[in-house]
Formats: structure tokens, C-alpha cells, sequence
């Protein structure tokens, strides 16, 4: 597979108020790649992953500086709409948050509000998305009922599929599994490397095990700094840095 | 699960690669007897070109394993296959060293005439090679019974050694100009003898991985924790 560069990120400085998160982090994100991103709580991982799809400027006081470039084009541009940029970075969060609506409507919200599509267009887009999200074969038969019905495990897969409705490019998720039984984790891990092949995918966790299982290049945060990034099979055999390996080896976190 | 996950896609190409690797000693093995038996010192020649390919095959194969215990967190069977894997490697490439000590007893011994007929050794040639074979079928088709035959066949070869080098020394007493082609057969016997040793370890290391029982340095099986 050629190496391509989806986002270029360079130089991000990130402060809310007078307090700074993030600290000169460079890195970058590889098109049809899965990229986690560990470190301890409060090490900067999730606001730096809000950052990529501008989610941090809803929050009062956020400042930004640097640059973040998605093939080529910096998404915090003077020019740029950030709708658009939500629509091609998607999101998923924790704890599943499906609309109180039929599991038909969920996925079709996105694709509603975002433009006129016939009724067989809209069918053909919700059936592929939930494909895509390993979740048909379990929901074909009922896409009427409603979505808050489904397990957890269910549900996450629903909200995967509602973000891959809009057709995204990068895919991010925020601890996507921590509020699954294994079972479903396993499920939602699986996807994610089925998932890679289409998107490119972004993944914060606070489970090492997980970003190991799943990952092809992983990032080390602490305390607002990026520490280490590499290919996952590196950071987890031989890191670079002592406090890498500190790390990930358990003797703190 | 119904559809294959990647991990247990890796699995099956480590069980791939180690069975290449298996392949290709038995290969080296065969072709150093044969350079030995049929005074043949082009197959002596072709048995150092295929070990190299087996010492490459054991640093990719490590390296998978390793990367499968980082990576993947192994439990149980997968657990034991993996660790299993990491030994019976290192025995296998050993084997591929003892087969180039065969073949290097071959090119020496074929610029000589013949000492004696060969007969000891082809027959424990065949008892190791059968103990090889055996063995590499009792891993693929987990078979702790056949794991176990091999064992026990271990005690026949060493007994083929040890009539081989009685032989060898009453050549040697009776006309010293025999002693360096007798030092050679020694060696090449004795190279065998480590071979059906080797042979012995992988089968241990098979009923370790299907059946969780630890026989080693034991003559009776006896149930580990």
C-alpha cells in the first residue's frame, strides 16, 4: 500500500484559557492507516483528537495555534467551513449516544439535513453504511424498531454507522469500546481493522492492550507533549524513549 | 465466530512458515545422507546452499512470534502454540546445522575409498528422517499419540550409535590409516544421533502445546500444573 500523508499535523500549540494542553505536537496521520493515540489521563490525547475535526471550537476560551493540514489544506483556514470538515472527520464517542429515533432515522439524519435524496437513494446509503459497520445482518429485519432497543454493543456500531453515513475520510473515535463487554469490544476491534481498508481511522484509548491489538502507528502523549510515534509493533517491542517504555511496561500510568 | 479475525490469519501463517521451515530441514537432511551414502559431493554442496534458507527462516519466524505476544495479548492454546513455535524453531535450525556437519564428513570422506559398507547409519538415516516426518505430522494434525512414538524411537538410534562407533573403533584399532575416515563416519553418526535428539524436543514441544502436559526430562509422562 503507497504511504500517503491524510492529515500533516504541525507545530500545535492548544490552550483552554490561560492553561496549555498541548505543546509544539507534530505528527503525522497515514491515509488507510488505524493511528492510536495512549498516554495517561489528562496527557492531552482527547483534546488533541477534537482538534482534528475542530470539535475544540465549541469550548469558551479554546485557542489554537499551528497548523493542521488535511491533503494538503489547513482545516483552521480563514476560508474554511467547518461543517464541511465535521462532515469528512467523523466521530465517535464513548459512551454510544444514538438519537431517540428508529434505527433507520439514525443513519439517515446526517444524509437528510445535508441534502435531497429520494427515498431509494437514502435506503441504498443506510443499507451500505450499516454493512460497513458490520451491523445489517443483525438490524435488516427491523430497521423500523427503535435504536434504543439495541445493546451497547449495537448501539456503538450504530453510531459508527450514522458517521460513516455522510461518506467520511477520517474517522475519529474516543475510547470506542471502554463501555463494551468484551465480546462487543472484540466486535467494534474488528471493524476497525475491516474499516481501514475504506477510512483512514484516528483512535484514542486508554486500554495499551487495545491500541496494540488494533493500530498500525501509535502515539505516546504526556502531559500535553507528544513523547514517541512510531509503528505500533515498534512502540511495543523497542520504544525509543525511556518514558515510552515506562509506559507501556506498566510502571506508571 | 464465523469469519477468520486477523489474529487467527497470523496464526495460520506462522503454522505456514514454520512448515516451510520444517520442509526445508527435511530437505537438508535428506540431501546430507544421501551426499554421505551414495558418495555423492554435489548434494553435499547443495545442503549448504539450502541451509541458509532455514537460518532465514528462523530469524522471520522469532520476529512473528514476538511480535504476536506484543501485539496480541495470546491466551491459552494460542498461548502455548506461540511459545511452542519459538522452541521448536530453535531445534529445527540446530538440525540444519547437523545436517552441514554431515555433509561436510561426505565431501571429506568421498575423496577417499570407501571404508566399509554403509549400513548402520542409512538405517539410522531412515529412523531419524521417519522420527522427523512423524513428528511435523503429529504438530499439523495434533497428534499427542504420534508425538509420543517418536520419543520412543529416540532409544533405538542411540543404540545404532553406539553399535556404529564399537564398529568404527575396532576398524581403527586394526589399521591406523583407517582412523581419519573413521573419525568422519563417528562424527557423521553422531550428527544423526543429535538429529533424532532434536526430533525428540519438537515432539515434547508438540504435547505441550495440545495436550498442556510437560514430559521433558522425564521417562514416564507425568501431569505439570
Amino acid at each position: 500500500m503507497d504511504e500517503k500523508v491524510k492529515i500533516s499535523v504541525q507545530n500545535l500549540n492548544f490552550f483552554y484559557g490561560q492553561v496549555q494542553a498541548l505543546k509544539n505536537v507534530s505528527l503525522e496521520i497515514m491515509a488507510n492507516h488505524v493511528t492510536a493515540l495512549i498516554g495517561p489521563s489528562g496527557c492531552g490525547k482527547t483534546t488533541f483528537l477534537r482538534c482534528l475535526n475542530r470539535m475544540n471550537d465549541i469550548v469558551v476560551g479554546a485557542r489554537t495555534e499551528g497548523k493542521i493540514l488535511m491533503d494538503g489544506y489547513d482545516i483552521y483556514g480563514a476560508e474554511v467551513d467547518v461543517v464541511q470538515v465535521r462532515r469528512r472527520v467523523g466521530m465517535v464517542f464513548q459512551k454510544s449516544n444514538p438519537f431517540p429515533k428508529t434505527i433507520f432515522d439514525n443513519v439517515a439524519y446526517g444524509l437528510k439535513i445535508n441534502g435531497n435524496h429520494s427515498r431509494s437513494e437514502l435506503a441504498a446509503r443506510v443499507e451500505r453504511s450499516l454493512k460497513d459497520a458490520a451491523l445489517w445482518n443483525e438490524v435488516a429485519d427491523r430497521l423500523q424498531n427503535s435504536a434504543m432497543d439495541l445493546s451497547g454493543g449495537q448501539q456503538q456500531r450504530l453510531c459508527i454507522a450514522r458517521a460513516l453515513a455522510v461518506e467520511p475520510e477520517v474517522i475519529l473515535m474516543d475510547e470506542p469500546a471502554s463501555a463494551l463487554d468484551p465480546i462487543a469490544t472484540q466486535k467494534v476491534e474488528e471493524l476497525i481493522q475491516e474499516l481501514k481498508k475504506k477510512y483512514t481511522i484516528v483512535i484514542v484509548t486508554h486500554n495499551m492492550q487495545q491500541a496494540a491489538r488494533v493500530s498500525d502507528v501509535t502515539g505516546f502523549f504526556y502531559l500535553g507533549e507528544l513523547i514517541e510515534v512510531d509503528r505500533t509493533e515498534k512502540i511495543f517491542t523497542k520504544p525509543k524513549m525511556k518514558r515510552t517504555e515506562d509506559y507501556v511496561t506498566g510502571r506508571f500510568g | 465466530m464465523v469469519t477468520e479475525t486477523h489474529f487467527q490469519k497470523e496464526l495460520e501463517e506462522l503454522k505456514w512458515n514454520l512448515l516451510r521451515m520444517a520442509a526445508t530441514v527435511e530437505e537438508a537432511i535428506h540431501d546430507a545422507v544421501q551426499s554421505l551414502v551414495k558418495r555423492d559431493s554435489d548434494l553435499a554442496q547443495k545442503t549448504f546452499e539450502v541451509e541458509d534458507r532455514i537460518n532465514k527462516l528462523e530469524i522471520t519466524i522469532d520476529d512473528m512470534c514476538l511480535k504476536l505476544l506484543a501485539l496480541r495479548q495470546p491466551m491459552a492454546a494460542d498461548l502455548r502454540f506461540i511459545t511452542s513455535a519459538m522452541k521448536m524453531i530453535t531445534d529445527l535450525e540446530r538440525m540444519g546445522d547437523q545436517a552441514v556437519n554431515i555433509a561436510e564428513r561426505a565431501l571429506s570422506l568421498n575423496q577417499e575409498p570407501q571404508l566399509k559398507p554403509y549400513i548402520d547409519i542409512p538405517r539410522m538415516a531412515e529412523i531419524t528422517q521417519s522420527m522427523l516426518k512423524d513428528v511435523l505430522d503429529a504438530f499439523v494434525n495434533r497428534d499427542p499419540k504420534l508425538a509420543r512414538s517418536v520419543c520412543e524411537r529416540d532409544d533405538v538410534v542411540d543404540e545404532l550409535n553406539d553399535q556404529v562407533m564399537r564398529e568404527l573403533l575396532t576398524y581403527m584399532m586394526s589399521d591406523p590409516k583407517a582412523i581419519p575416515r573413521a573419525v568422519h563416519l563417528m562424527i557423521a553418526s553422531r550428527c544423526l544421533e543429535r538429529i533424532a535428539d532434536h526430533a525428540t524436543n519438537i515432539a515434547e514441544d508438540v504435547i505441550f502445546m495440545v495436550d498442556a502436559l510437560i514430559i521433558k526430562h522425564h521417562a514416564d509422562v507425568e501431569e505439570k500444573g
